[in-house]
């Protein structure tokens, strides 16, 4: 057997830390292994999803050019000589980064719902890479449609500080991801039914996203709000993603990047614990 | 202990205040194809997800191919494939693809898996569809892929959860030449579960028949048929009160064999059935009882279903399908 007693680890109820520990290096194979296979999974049903791909760029792009064009001629931007509409490109990337990844957690449920959920968890791989290897999946089509939008916003004629700060926002894109796929992916193995879908979308998604100064300065909002702005995860996604494509940002670019990583490392952590004792 | 595949000892499984599984014990040689038969929610499929390390049993232990499923449940998995119930493919992604995840899953070398591929989509003769999503294929065909999946591996042992529900009846038969194809070549030690009688009865070596979680009887299909002793004869008659009152008769004289009666019709499990009819019929006359008809037969596992648990597999099925013309007829008034 090539997985010999380390494979113990993946026990019903979830990984055993001490035992990953032990045997660490043929771990390390199966641990990767699985992380890339599910990964792969979600990259060969992303290329056929063609739809799926332009639906998802359409949303955050009619957001940037009818919000951008109408708060361009509705209000004029307090401080910075930017546009409106490259105040908004990060909060939409953000948007957009928000709904993927969130989407690419939740969607463990349509592989409850059409069964193939049975044929990963009776797989003899630890579960919580199987979780780790969907997220990592998931994120990476949610940081390819920031991408996109990050480029199309160029041609709309939104000038980025740098090249530099163009690739750093990429990885800004991968913790935001990581954080939201997390938290998907832990509500997903405590519902049940794809009927507890709309709720998450509801209750999660519009109060994250409308907190998180993606349409709007932080600086000015009245204390009762901008205490919740500060509560959400994704203000520090945007605010690190204004100071990387921008160059300005309302939140030192040092704490976004400890809120982040320290959001992505809990969700991610929660979801693969959640995950691993999720039923088929 | 080496020529076990799968042992149970007092394996239970409890839902809240249902037992599905109750104090179980169970002895699978290596190599055999051994079927699993009883009606739905005799605890069949919760057998199945015990010994396959998807549920936790509550009491009791279980071996599979040696390993014990609750110590060393990585173990079972390597060693076993699984077809579940429902169907569990991934249908944006082509049927090659589905196998190539399966291989990875299972630690398969790029080789290996391109080799495996090829044969088992030859097993079951899938390699035109190879290609294609998983999306386009009929309902026998996803079966017949996700058969082959389970193999993909080498696994010693293969559970198969009702391989041939709501197929068509040539499909089923070319599911059956898999199976039997793969236990006599592949030389994989197979469970299935069924509560198709025909099925059971052509396939299994050895049959453990379970009824609320428990086994009601084992052992080869033709030991089973000749443990009741004889022919079937069976009466029918007008109603209930007199197939039952009859059965009483039949038992106070003496009727040398097992005497059953459900709804309007009576089993009597009787040696040399021929020559024993104008025997019964005089009795019945003698009462005044008016027979409908008479029909004799050997016996099938339904019957031995019947002697066993009183009652006939398909109670549930029928009265099931009842229902749905039911709601048919009124959705369409």
């Amino acid at each position: 057997m090539r997985w010999g007693s380390s494979a113990s680890s993946s026990g019903q109820r979830g990984g055993d830390i001490t035992s990953l520990i032990s045997d660490l290096p043929g771990n390390c194979s199966i641990a990767t292994n699985t992380v890339y296979t599910l990964w792969l999974r979600e990259m060969l049903r992303f290329r056929r999803s063609k739809s799926r791909i332009i639906g998802s760029l359409a949303t955050p792009l009619f957001f940037l050019v009818i919000l951008g064009t109408a708060f361009n001629s509705s209000f004029q931007m307090r401080g910075g000589g930017d546009t409106n509409i490259g105040f908004l490109t990060p909060g939409i990337i953000g948007m957009s980064i928000l709904f993927s990844s969130l989407m690419g957690g939740v969607s463990i449920l349509w592989d409850r719902e059409f069964g193939f959920l049975k044929e990963i968890l009776i797989a003899p791989v630890p579960r919580f890479f199987v979780a780790l290897g969907k997220a990592l999946g998931g994120v990476t089509t949610a940081m390819i449609q920031g991408t996109m939008i990050m480029i199309v916003a160029l041609f709309l004629g939104v000038e980025y500080q740098s090249y530099l700060g163009m690739l750093t926002s990429v990885g800004i894109m991968l913790l935001i991801g990581l954080g939201f796929i997390g938290l998907g992916i832990a509500l997903a193995s405590q519902i049940e039914s794809h009927e507890g879908f709309q709720m998450i979308m509801t209750f999660i998604t519009m109060p994250v996203l409308l907190l998180s100064g993606a349409f709007y300065k932080i600086g000015d909002l009245p204390m009762w709000l901008k205490t919740l702005t500060y509560l959400d995860p994704l203000t520090y996604g945007i605010a690190a993603l204004r100071y990387t494509l921008m160059g300005e940002s309302e939140i030192p670019i040092i704490i976004c990047l400890i809120v982040l990583v320290l959001f992505a490392a809990t969700t991610i952590g929660l979801g693969g614990y959640l995950f691993s004792r999720a039923k088929a | 202990m080496d020529t076990l595949a799968i042992e149970t000892v007092n394996l239970t499984c409890k839902f809240e205040d249902l037992i599905a599984v109750d104090h179980l014990n169970l002895q699978v040689k290596k190599g055999e194809l051994f079927g699993l038969l009883g009606p739905n929610g005799a605890g069949k499929t919760t057998l199945i997800n015990m010994l396959s390390t998807m549920i936790l049993p509550s009491e009791g232990h279980a071996k599979v191919w040696d390993f014990d499923v609750k110590k060393t449940p990585s173990q079972v998995r390597q060693n076993i494939g699984v077809v579940f119930q429902g169907f569990t493919l991934d249908d944006r992604l082509s049927g090659r693809e589905n196998l190539d995840i399966h291989g990875r899953l299972y630690g398969l070398s790029k080789h290996m898996r391109k080799q495996r591929i090829k044969e088992v989509l030859e097993l079951v003769e899938l390699q035109d569809k190879a290609d294609v999503l998983v999306k386009t294929y009929s309902g026998g065909m996803m079966r017949r892929l996700e058969i082959a999946r389970g193999l993909m591996h080498h696994p010693k042992v293969l559970f198969l959860d009702e391989p041939t529900l709501g197929l068509d009846p040539q499909t089923r038969n070319h599911i059956w030449n898999y199976i039997r194809c793969l236990n006599r070549d592949e030389n994989v030690t197979i469970m299935l579960t069924t509560h198709y009688m025909e099925e059971a009865d052509h396939l299994c070596n050895r049959i453990a028949i379970i009824d609320s979680g428990r086994i009601q009887a084992l052992d080869t299909p033709e030991n089973l048929k000749n443990s009741l002793g004889g022919d079937v004869v069976k009466l029918v008659v007008d109603n209930e009160e007199i197939a039952s009152a009859l059965c009483k008769l039949y038992i106070k004289n003496g009727c040398a064999g097992n005497v059953h009666w459900k709804k309007s019709s009576i089993f009597i499990t009787i040696k040399d059935g021929a020559h024993k009819i104008p025997h019964i019929l005089t009795i019945a006359s003698g009462a005044n009882i008016n027979i409908l008809s008479v029909d004799l037969h050997r016996p099938t596992l339904d019957d031995v279903f019947l002697s066993h648990t009183g009652r006939a597999i398909r109670e549930e099925e029928t009265s099931e399908m009842g229902k749905f013309s039911f709601q048919f007829r009124t959705a369409r008034r």
